[in-house]
């Protein structure tokens, strides 16, 4: 029985929408109709109007009543909800699909220029790039194999899967294996935004120097594969690689980690040959 | 600020939510974000007033409950506080973690009428 205005037997315990039991705070109770309401004092601007008997007259559900809706979901389930279907038809094409994030200027096209080059004709690959403003990027990645589309995605500084998923039919048929997803030069933003990718790719240019993993947890943690690149210049900058290994390690122990530089090729070998497997 | 477009899709929810609760006010919104979720209190409560603005959600109260990046240890089971930037184990310092919680970013409850 509620204490409060003797509505029924006060169902403290209720299955949600998701069918799993959910339990109703102290000072709430349920209605038969799913409703939830409080009585503490300070909540409540409604009156009950008794009839004797215990039973009270408000309607319900009465819709203008204030009441505490118990949510638990999350605030991007709209993009998830894009992330998925983005992902369910990626796999049903037997499609690898990686979200490559990085700061600006870490290097993120050039690896992909030269990646494409060396998988020209051996795995077909398709990209879709994402930048705030102009297509230069698109246009250093023609000609080399895979089909590429750009996104300019205006005043925002990441992309979203609805964003992603609209362009496939751009860039992907039938013989697609990989698809690379540049998203926006950003070490923040992009990593809150699921765009329906197998896993993310971390960049780290040597001169952005060791501490950047520290610095930026969220994505260097969420990511499965780190890529150090411009190791060529490790003799010209302030950067430590061990010190780097290291700050990589502590965050996230079990994460590849490739060092190589697209411009000598050191290291690249490592990395094809890790793509080609995963497609194979 | 990713907070604007963040707090864009909140407010779009939440007209969504009320839309299908009858509810025409929104008194307050209490959110849960993990603080490995890549989204910041502070930008935020700055974002969500602008982006709320000529909607229901105008002059909400917006609760932020802050949650602690946890991980459970697969070595010994227990779970643990994530001291960040370090992830390992708090009981036996072991590195085969797995995170349980802090990457959350979810609408906890709203009090609507």
């Amino acid at each position: 029985m509620c204490t409060s205005c003797g509505c029924g037997s006060a169902n403290l315990r209720k299955l949600n929408k998701a069918g799993k039991e959910k339990v109703v705070p102290e000072g709430y109770h349920v209605h038969s109709d799913g409703t939830i309401h409080t009585h503490a004092d300070d909540l409540v601007d409604h009156q009950h109007h008794y009839e004797g008997g215990g039973q009270h007259a408000h309607p319900h559900p009465d819709q203008s009543e204030r009441r505490v809706l118990e949510l638990e979901r999350k605030v991007l389930e709209k993009n998830d909800r894009y992330a998925g279907e983005n992902r369910e038809f990626l796999a049903k094409r037997g499609i690898l699909a990686v979200n490559i994030i990085s700061s600006p200027g870490s290097g993120k096209t050039f690896l992909l220029e030269k990646t494409l080059e060396r998988l020209k004709g051996k795995i077909p690959c398709a990209v879709i790039v994402g930048d705030i403003q102009s297509s230069n990027d698109a246009r250093r990645l023609q000609g080399k194999g895979a089909k590429v589309h750009q996104i300019e995605t205006k005043s925002s500084c990441h992309l979203h899967a609805e964003q992603v998923g609209n362009v496939f039919h751009e860039v992907i048929d039938k013989k697609t294996k990989i698809l690379f997803i540049e998203n926006v030069g950003n070490l923040v933003c992009p990593a809150a935004f699921d765009l329906g990718e197998n896993f993310k790719i971390a960049l780290l240019s040597t001169p952005e120097g060791e501490d950047k993993p520290v610095k930026y947890p969220v994505i260097f943690s969420d990511a499965k594969v780190i890529v150090l690149t411009k190791i060529d210049l490790l003799d010209h900058v302030d950067c430590d690689l061990k010190k780097v290994r290291k700050n990589i390690r502590q965050l996230n122990p079990g994460v590849f980690v490739f060092e190589l530089s697209a411009k000598t090729g050191e290291g690249m070998d490592a990395w094809i040959d890790y793509l080609a497997k995963l497609t194979a | 600020m990713h907070e604007l477009s963040l707090a864009t899709s909140l407010v779009e929810q939440i007209t969504v939510i009320m839309g299908n609760e009858g509810a025409s006010t929104l008194h307050s919104i209490t959110l849960s974000v993990g603080r490995f979720s890549g989204v910041e209190k502070e930008p935020f409560e700055f974002a969500f007033p602008l982006a709320a603005e000529g909607t229901p959600a105008e002059n909400t109260r917006l609760i932020i409950e802050v949650t602690e990046m946890k991980v459970k240890c697969k070595a010994c089971g227990k779970e643990t506080v994530h001291d960040i930037p370090l992830a390992k184990c708090g009981k036996c310092g072991s590195l085969d973690v797995e995170i349980v919680s802090g990457r959350e970013f979810k609408i906890k409850s709203m009090e609507v009428e």
